[in-house]
């Protein structure tokens, strides 16, 4: 439910709006209760007004609908303001999008999560909603008829029976002299008058992008502004020992070099700290630290050996560990022995990997007069808001961010260090700086997609069935960027494909052993699903294979009848990726759904797996949407793999933009058939080994999926998020594929390990 | 000193001439629909035309470039009418959009090469460039509705 006031008199939003114009802001009430936690408060809880839309009509009956969200590729930008202009009948030939600043009125920025439609769709469609409200409204005092003889159709209210028609332009004045209608008195169109909602639209900002008009971080120029490449501290935590710069400073073009100390614990979002080379271009910037010369002292984290943390990690759950879920009694189960059935037991293991987003971070910042100006692709202006202003000891408030598009972001872009690097400069300097992070840079300094194991551990009984089922995960917890050597996940890290899994099992018990997190930890895109979805999957699959029998038919009967799973009763508080549980239950029904459509669709089972071609299969809830993938793989006799087809079939409530719905599925694809080959970090003496792309590999056209497939559910329950929930099934469903294809199970990633992936 | 066009204009460039030509266009002349990606000829995000054909301008410095023409995406058609801009917008395969420009110099320059493509030849020619969101099959769909639209 939102609150929506009328604001055309108020001046909330320098710049967007003229004088004249009619402006709405809905407020999301409550906001969302979960906000991937920051030790930065949002204050938005204070505001007075936090609108989370505005939406306003000049007279010239131009549209503008203002998105806070940021653009990353998924095409929020342009499907939240879809939702608000279909309830509006607005011609979307003349809506123009503004893209927010950083502003806590806003309530939570933090484009993370895949909860922007989720949380924001009711919200745009009550600011629709209730500006047509106010528009027919004041039709209909202007021809003195009563509002039910008007309508609204395509930027004008028409009085049908005596043919009048005004534009929507022609009545701001009017209705911007309104009260707003009461939430609870706003009709909404029905869904077969939905003119974009369910319909294709493309994205607002594609001709732009063909035509390279599009401005990413990296293309903010300002008058007087200088360029900052900066050579961090090679281990995390690291610092200074000596400078050499004498030949960098020899480089033509470079200006100076500029040292920055380095963050206090816990790290956050502040800078890294280092050395920064300022130019008058960028390459004289990358040229000088070709040059430059620094001894650093490592500290404590230097003790990050991969090898080492990998075992490590297997250890931890090899043996018990913190209990985050108990139904039933698994260790009476276990304790039978081999009288209570088959015991199957897998241990998975998966690497740190990096989001490397095409366009490297990059900031543009302008201190001036004690305040700062930035230009950030960021997904977290907010964050960006903070972050600057605790590294420059200013108010908040004195921190403008706008928000560029985003080169990718996959989660890296949700923490702004380098836009604090960019602010720290400029005040330094007193001119606008633009930091430059290379490939390298973004490769060696990530917030990195941590490395786990994960142990499975079920007794089955005689038709394969598990009567009890042990989980245990262990991995360096993202909490620890937030509190100084947290050891212990946060409790969204363990909900993810961990503490939630779906199976009808009557004894289940979940573990999960702490871990030391030596490099900054920031999620990939899906988070800890990746790992648990894939080890849980796999280990599914595994259990069918064991009994001899089909996957699919097996995965069903491990679904059970649908049901709710309601997990407080076994001792979890989940927190359901922020949603309250009663609106957004976890629906077994909803997974057996998309697994049997997936099989349909794919033809599994009328070709014999086997000789080098297998298919396989997974169905996962992540992000309260369910997708089942089902991936076919050829392997050759060297081990060399192709990706002939990826099936994604996914129920993600109403869907607004099917046309960026299917594109978030099949790039999920892609990159999680890449990451699956060859997506793996490590790090020697706490120093990252790989750079660039040729150590660091993603999929490329010769190696992704050669053809993915998507099929939406129809369905009227709420929409969903869909950004991030493509990819963990198809992590098992290929890992599952190429051990129908070959007989070989591999439980550890990158594939890259064990065959020319 | 180096002599060059750039989208059929003279340019004279008086300054180091180690610089790759990448750095000219984005902050010597604001050309910034060519992209910085990796810096090393490794994922194509920079892709210009050099006398026709593709190149990658981070790898390209100033000092190769004398008499040369290059063609960049704010040149590869007045108002986004090539046709392999077209068959982009027309299957909507941009999704963050960042590499899309060096896709499409990139797929240009196959096409002028190759006006009929095979999927290998697409697959060829267009592995040298990385699309983190993942866009390849409506890259290769693009490729070939623009290659017959050519036709």
């Amino acid at each position: 439910m939102s609150a929506i006031q009328n604001v055309s008199r108020r001046r909330f939003i320098g710049g967007v709006f003229s004088t004249g114009a009619f402006v709405l802001a809905a407020q999301v009430l409550p906001r969302s209760a979960w906000a991937q936690a920051t030790a930065v408060r949002t204050g938005a809880d204070t505001a007075m007004l936090n609108p989370s839309v505005y939406l306003g009509i000049e007279p010239d009956g131009t549209v503008f609908i203002v998105t806070h969200r940021s653009e990353m590729g998924t095409g929020i930008r342009t499907s939240l303001p879809l939702v608000a202009a279909d309830e509006l009948e607005a011609d979307w030939s003349r809506v123009r999008i503004e893209q927010g600043i950083g502003d806590m009125r806003y309530g939570d920025q933090n484009t993370d999560g895949s909860r922007s439609i989720r949380d924001f769709y009711v919200a745009f469609r009550q600011a629709g909603a209730s500006a047509r409200a106010m528009l027919l409204s004041a039709a209909a005092a202007q021809w003195g008829v009563p509002v039910s003889e008007c309508t609204a159709s395509r930027h004008e209210i028409v009085h049908a029976s005596s043919g009048r028609r005004l534009s929507y332009g022609a009545l701001v004045p009017a209705a911007a002299g309104l009260s707003v209608p009461e939430p609870a008195s706003l009709t909404f169109k029905p869904r077969s008058e939905w003119r974009f909602i369910g319909q294709e639209t493309s994205i607002y900002d594609q001709s732009d992008i063909v035509t390279g008009k599009a401005q990413f971080g990296l293309d903010v120029f300002r008058d007087g502004m200088v360029h900052a490449s900066i050579e961090h501290p090679p281990v995390l935590g690291g610092t200074i020992r000596s400078v050499d710069d004498r030949e960098t400073l020899g480089e033509r073009g470079v200006q100076q070099t500029v040292r920055l100390d380095t963050f206090t614990p816990p790290h956050l979002f502040q800078p890294l700290g280092g050395v920064a080379v300022v130019a008058d271009s960028t390459w004289a910037a990358l040229k000088g630290r070709r040059t430059l010369k620094v001894e650093w002292n490592d500290g404590p984290h230097a003790v990050l050996e991969s090898d080492a943390l990998r075992q490590q990690l297997i250890d931890n759950v090899s043996r018990p560990a913190n209990v985050k879920r108990n139904l039933g009694d698994v260790d009476a189960e276990f304790a039978k022995g081999d009288t209570g059935g088959t015991v199957l037991e897998a241990t998975y293991v998966t690497p740190m990997a990096a989001h490397a987003s095409m366009e490297p971070p990059a900031a543009v910042a302008e201190f001036r007069d004690g305040r700062v100006t930035l230009w950030v692709p960021t997904q977290n202006p907010q964050a960006v808001q903070d972050s600057v202003a605790a590294a420059l000891g200013i108010d908040r408030n004195d921190v403008t961010c706008h928000v560029t598009l985003l080169g990718g972001g996959f989660g890296r872009k949700s923490k702004p260090d380098y836009a604090a690097e960019a602010a720290v400069l400029s005040r330094r300097l007193g001119r606008p700086v633009k930091v430059v992070w290379t490939r390298e840079d973004d490769v060696r300094f990530d917030y990195y997609h941590t490395t786990a194991a994960v142990h499975h551990r079920a007794t089955v009984d005689d038709r394969g069935r598990p009567t009890a089922w042990l989980l245990r995960s262990s991995f360096p917890p993202i909490a620890s960027t937030f509190v100084p050597d947290a050891r212990d996940p946060m409790q969204f890290e363990l909900d993810f494909g961990l503490v939630d899994l779906p199976f009808d099992v009557p004894n289940i018990r979940v573990e999960n052993a702490p871990a030391d997190a030596h490099v900054r930890i920031g999620w990939f895109r899906a988070v800890t699903n990746n790992f648990h979805a894939f080890a849980a999957h796999s280990f599914a699959d595994e259990m069918a294979k064991a009994a001899g029998r089909d996957e699919v038919e097996f995965l069903l009967d491990l679904l059970g009848p649908g049901r709710i799973v309601d997990l407080a009763p076994q001792g979890v508080q989940y927190e359901n990726y922020g949603a309250p549980i009663d609106r957004y239950p976890i629906d077994t029904r909803r997974l057996r759904r998309v697994l049997e459509i997936a099989a349909e669709r794919s033809g599994w089972g009328q070709r014999r797996s086997g000789n080098g071609w297998g298919m396989g299969i997974a169905a996962h809830r992540s992000f309260n949407s369910y997708i089942a993938s089902v991936v076919e793989v050829e392997v050759d006799d060297r081990g060399g793999v192709v990706v002939p087809r990826v099936e994604q079939v996914a129920d993600a409530g109403v869907i607004v933009n099917p046309n960026r719905v299917r594109a978030q599925l099949e790039g999920a694809a892609v990159m999680a058939v890449g990451l699956a080959r060859t997506g793996e970090i490590t790090a020697s003496g706490g120093r990252i080994q790989q750079s660039n792309f040729h150590d660091f590999q993603v999929a490329r056209m010769a190696d992704a999926p050669r053809q993915v497939t998507v099929h939406l559910v129809e369905s009227d329950a709420l929409p969903t998020g869909v950004g991030e929930p493509g990819v963990p099934p198809v992590l098992a469903a290929l890992a599952n594929a190429i051990h129908a294809a070959t007989g070989r199970r591999y439980r550890e990633l990158p594939l890259a390990r064990h065959m020319r992936a | 000193m180096v002599r060059l066009t750039i989208n059929g204009m003279a340019r004279t460039f008086d300054g180091d001439e180690e610089m790759p030509l990448l750095w000219y266009l984005r902050d010597d002349l604001r050309l910034t629909g060519t992209r910085f990606g990796c810096g090393a000829g490794l994922c194509g995000a920079c892709t210009v035309h050099v006398d026709g054909v593709a190149a990658r301008s981070c790898q390209t410095p100033l000092s190769a470039l004398e008499g040369k023409a290059i063609t960049t995406i704010e040149g590869l058609s007045p108002d986004g009418s090539h046709p392999v801009q077209r068959a982009w917008v027309e299957h909507d395969v941009a999704q963050c959009g960042y590499c899309q420009t060096g896709q499409i110099m990139q797929a240009a320059s196959l096409l002028a090469r190759t006006p009929n493509p095979s999927d290998e030849d697409i697959e060829r020619g267009m592995t040298g460039n990385i699309c983190r969101c993942g866009t390849y099959q409506r890259i290769r769909a693009a490729i070939r509705t623009a290659a017959q639209e050519r036709a």
